[in-house]
């Protein structure tokens, strides 16, 4: 029988050190390798303001991931949002689309409050309903200085 | 002579000793550069100093890195707690392996359990006039000791610290999780939301950048060590202690490249 050479350490070391590396960049790190094919549609959406709002943040209905933002550009001196939604959600043309932070110092992400329509927002629409986030810096401001009826 | 100018004196010649060591080891670091690209390749030897490098210094990665990520969860998890932050546990953990105390704590250790050996083998290699007979038989001893070491270090390391970072993470689990009660998929699902490719691509770049130095420092003060045993044990020393440095120093510098 052959000696568990030295060829054989190396070569189980560099497996477990790639193995690690896989693990650590596929499962903590959400490198896709497969890509999600092209199951996504996009839709835009006109904002007052965006503070807050980054690319690639989450997309939520009812606090569940179904898309990323994709692009935030002006238009106007609105911001247009670009989403990406998963294909398997439609969603009503008489949604409501409003920015939101998770807790009250958390990082921003679009939710999105389903519609009662019939009618669904074709890949490439808009939606219509927007909601500007929530100034919490205003809202002290106006409590504070008595303008809360 | 006068006091002032012996201070002077001292002074001059340490910093001519400086500059003079410091042109020294570039000059040695391109010339073993220069000769990887030409035959032969000792592709043997290059595995046999993986497996001294790397392999033999995994039982220390893997027990550093589990005890490491857990007094992170466990410092972080009380300091956390008086806030009620404590769902952001996993991704300081994560985050502080990977992009710090992986690598340079991987390279620490690596400079204790292997740059000192390799300064020593060297160095030994030299006063018993080895190295002279490597000459003498037309095999250059930079192609046959200090490239293999080398290129050892470059693979080496950044395996060591993928494993570190595994098993630290996992670390900080079994205390957040298992000790704290935090809740496995906040954990594991907040630490997806923060870790990013460049965060990765980070630790990789210093842990890469950590094997050339170790393997560098270490072959450079054996391979011009003293006379007897006096100088190997002072190259050894200063092997150590410049590569322990030398790490921190050039980590600091260049994560402000990587952040900027």
């Amino acid at each position: 029988m052959k000696k568990f050479g030295v060829e054989s350490i190396v070569g189980i070391f560099i497996i477990a050190g790639l193995l690690c590396l896989a693990y650590i960049s596929i499962y903590l790190g959400k490198i896709n390798l497969f890509g999600t094919g092209n199951n996504t549609y996009q839709v835009k959406a006109v904002f007052s303001s965006v503070t807050g709002l980054k690319e690639d943040t989450d997309i939520k209905i009812a606090g569940v991931s179904v898309g990323k933002v994709t692009n935030i550009t002006l238009n106007n001196y609105e911001a247009v949002v670009t989403m990406k939604i998963r294909n398997d959600i439609k969603l009503q043309d008489d949604c409501i689309a409003s920015i939101n932070t998770m807790g009250l110092l958390g990082d921003a992400y679009v939710e999105i409050s389903p519609g009662g329509s019939d009618v669904t927002i074709q890949p490439g629409g808009m939606i219509r309903e927007t909601e500007p986030p929530l100034d919490l810096k205003k809202l002290i401001g106006n409590f504070a200085f008595g303008k809360v009826e | 002579m006068s006091p002032i100018l012996t201070l002077f004196r001292i002074i001059g010649a340490f910093v001519i000793f400086v500059i003079g060591e410091t042109g020294r080891m570039g000059i040695f670091l391109a010339e073993v550069v220069f000769l990887i690209p030409f035959p032969p390749y000792l592709f043997g030897r290059v595995i046999k100093q993986i497996n001294f490098i790397g392999v033999k210094t995994t039982l220390v990665i893997l027990l550093t890195g589990t005890f490491t990520g857990m007094v992170l969860a466990l410092q972080i998890y009380f300091t956390l707690s008086e806030f009620g932050a404590e769902s952001r546990l996993g991704p300081i953990v994560a985050l502080a392996l990977i992009k710090e105390l992986g690598p340079v704590i991987c390279a620490l250790m690596v400079t204790g359990r292997a740059g000192s050996a390799l300064a020593a083998e060297i160095g030994i290699m030299r006063i018993t006039e080895q190295i002279d007979a490597l000459d003498t038989m037309a095999l250059n001893p930079y192609k046959y000791l200090i490239i293999p070491n080398l290129i050892a270090g470059i693979i080496s390391l950044p395996l060591l610290n993928f494993i570190f970072v595994f098993v630290g993470v996992w670390g900080g689990y079994a205390v957040g999780v298992g000790l704290m009660g935090l809740s496995s998929g906040t954990y594991f699902g907040s630490i997806r939301d923060f870790v990013d490719s460049a965060d990765i691509l980070e630790g990789l770049y210093k842990s890469l950048s950590f094997g050339i130095l170790i393997t560098w420092i270490s072959c450079y003060k054996g391979y011009f060590t003293g006379y007897g045993a006096e100088g190997v044990s002072k190259s050894t020393t200063q092997a150590v202690v410049m590569s322990s440095v030398t790490i921190l120093i050039w980590d600091y510098f260049l994560t402000s490249i990587l952040v900027a």
